[in-house]
């Protein structure tokens, strides 16, 4: 396997008393899509800038592409595309002269017009930043990223703001960009989109790693959940002695029983045993919104 | 000119189409200048309808400019064509740029561009560059309407307006490079902005012309670097000699406040 092209170990950014970022560690693969994800605050886009160039950190190693973004900044720039959260342009610029302008800053830049058809944004290119619409705005946003051909690209908040429809045109944008080869760190709070585009996702919480994993994984680590009726209440303590159950809540004759891994196969069978049928039964898998509560709130409680 | 820099060149091709990206900000820069209706009158026409408007309206303009030889011997609104470029160099360096940059602050755009190779200093040279060509035409505008017109006099001393009017422009960007070091929103630019151009425009003599002041008011205005830029074309149009004092602060502001305003920038 390839040296990873992202490499960053122990990093610590404070600012002042407030540390952003406490210790992060993470890898990305040539060609990977990595999820960044956290609450709100937790140094997901403190970790990027550093990884950028844009921060310089307090501890800790950086690598992208083998270069150090403090030292070799001027390398990194033309090899690392990077949107940013809540950065425009000035109003009347057009986006034609938007992607000139940022394609002439680079070496060897991407095909301005290609992009903005892959982008969906050609019938726009005479139209100013000014009156583009949010998601228009974001996906020129994301052209700019692109627009010096970078090896790795690094998307912050991509699709916050976006109303569903932008959102998910802007993920097939980024599923095509992932089909070029190019490596993508994405930084997002929407569980959705890092299930449906990262290849792995790391989750910070108060700046730290928590979490790391694929997607499925990580939702997989979530447990089960049985939805059931019965049709006499439930014997006393009949599933609360099964391995693997977490808790039993039941509202007259429906019940919802939580497991770890994969155990609701116990929990059903305890129940046969006892010679109740399980009516109506669901079993669901746990997602990664599921997953990353409860990693976010264990880190809390651990306060 | 080439702004290609050799220290990021990366093995591997370099495309023959390589563009020039100080030449195309500025491009840019200038055609979003331009389209902006209100700042474009204010930066570049402004100065011209403000001589002309003067020149047709006001009774005293082809007076006599005040009492003494040189005064008197030339017409009050020929006295005021180098207080009008005084006024053309104040807007757009001091309100026009700082204003332009706290935005592009405000909004990110300096961010973002701090993300791609452009190396800063470029931006801000491009910025320059921009206000430097409204400036110049605006004071070329006001001149040519003024001697088309009004029939204004040409300076009898062409150099040292010249002169006068380039250290001027440097002092006055370099003044407006200070407050867009800073200014965190385009408003915060626009009200110090606004202080400084104010002041500058007292000491130029745009609200009553200098010869007309107090000795007090003159004294200080030729330590300010629109009010010695003001003073010193005054004397390369329709006075002698070279305002060596003059053009010595207009340097002196430069070569301050330049160094300074890189020390102070901030991207975000």
């Amino acid at each position: 396997m390839d040296a990873p092209v992202i490499e960053v170990e122990n990093l610590r950014k404070t600012y002042g008393a407030t540390t952003a970022v406490a210790d992060v560690s993470l890898t990305v693969a040539r060609g990977e899509v990595l999820g960044v994800l956290g609450p709100n605050g937790a140094g997901k886009t403190t970790t990027v800038e550093c990884l950028a160039g844009l921060r310089a950190p307090d501890a800790g190693r950086v690598s992208v592409l083998g270069l150090d973004p403090q030292r070799e900044t001027a390398q990194l720039r033309e090899a690392l595309g990077m949107q940013l959260q809540e950065s425009e342009l000035p109003g009347r610029m057009r986006v034609d002269e938007a992607m000139a302008l940022y394609a002439s800053f680079y070496d060897s830049p991407a095909d301005a017009d290609e992009l903005l058809t892959d982008l969906g944004l050609a019938d726009k290119r005479s139209t100013q930043f000014r009156r583009l619409s949010g998601g228009q705005k974001q996906r020129l946003s994301v052209a700019l990223a692109l627009v010096g051909n970078p090896q790795v690209a690094v998307l912050d908040e991509l699709t916050t703001g976006l109303d569903p429809q932008a959102r998910r045109d802007t993920w097939s944008v980024i599923e095509r960009i992932r089909d070029r080869g190019v490596t993508i760190v994405l930084v997002t709070h929407f569980l959705e989109e890092a299930e449906r585009l990262c290849d792995r996702v790391v989750v910070i919480d108060r700046g730290r790693v928590v979490a790391e994993g694929t997607p499925a994984a990580l939702a997989g680590s979530g447990g089960q959940t049985l939805r059931f009726r019965t049709s006499v209440p439930l014997p006393d303590g009949v599933l609360r002695v099964v391995p693997g159950v977490d808790e039993v809540r039941s509202d007259g004759l429906a019940h919802v029983v939580r497991t770890r891994g994969d155990h609701a196969v116990d929990a059903v069978l305890a129940l046969t045993h006892a010679g109740v049928r399980p009516e109506q039964l669901e079993i669901s898998h746990g997602s990664l919104e599921d997953a990353f509560v409860r990693l976010v709130t264990a880190t809390e409680e651990d306060r | 000119m080439t702004t290609t820099t050799t220290s990021r060149v990366r093995t591997g091709a370099r495309t023959p189409t390589r563009r020039h990206p100080l030449g195309r900000m500025v491009r840019t820069e200038a055609l979003l200048l331009l389209r902006d209706g209100g700042t474009a009158f204010f930066t570049i026409f402004f100065p011209a309808v403000l001589l002309v408007g003067l020149g047709l309206l006001m009774p005293w303009a082809d007076e006599p400019f005040g009492e003494g030889p040189e005064l008197s011997a030339i017409t009050a609104i020929t006295g005021y064509a180098p207080i009008v470029l005084a006024l053309a160099v104040g807007t757009a360096a001091l309100s026009t740029m700082p204003t332009t940059i706290g935005g592009y602050r405000e909004k990110g755009v300096l961010r973002r561009l701090s993300t791609t190779p452009m190396p800063p200093s470029r931006i801000l040279l491009a910025q320059i560059l921009v206000a430097l060509g409204g400036l110049s035409v605006a004071s070329v505008l006001a001149v040519t309407a003024g001697v088309v017109v009004l029939d204004i006099s040409l300076p009898t001393q062409p150099g040292v307006v010249l002169a006068a009017f380039l250290l001027g422009a440097g002092a006055a960007l370099a003044l407006g490079c200070l407050i867009a070091s800073r200014a965190a929103t385009a408003g915060a630019a626009t009200a110090m902005g606004m202080i400084a151009w104010t002041a500058s425009m007292f000491f130029a003599g745009v609200w009553m012309p200098l010869p007309l002041m107090p000795e007090v008011v003159r004294t200080i205005s030729a330590y300010t670097p629109i009010g010695a830029a003001s003073q010193a074309m005054a004397q390369g149009w329709y006075g002698t000699g070279v305002p060596a004092h003059e053009l010595v602060v207009m340097a002196v502001w430069t070569g301050v406040a330049v160094p300074l305003a890189a020390r102070l920038f901030r991207w975000s």
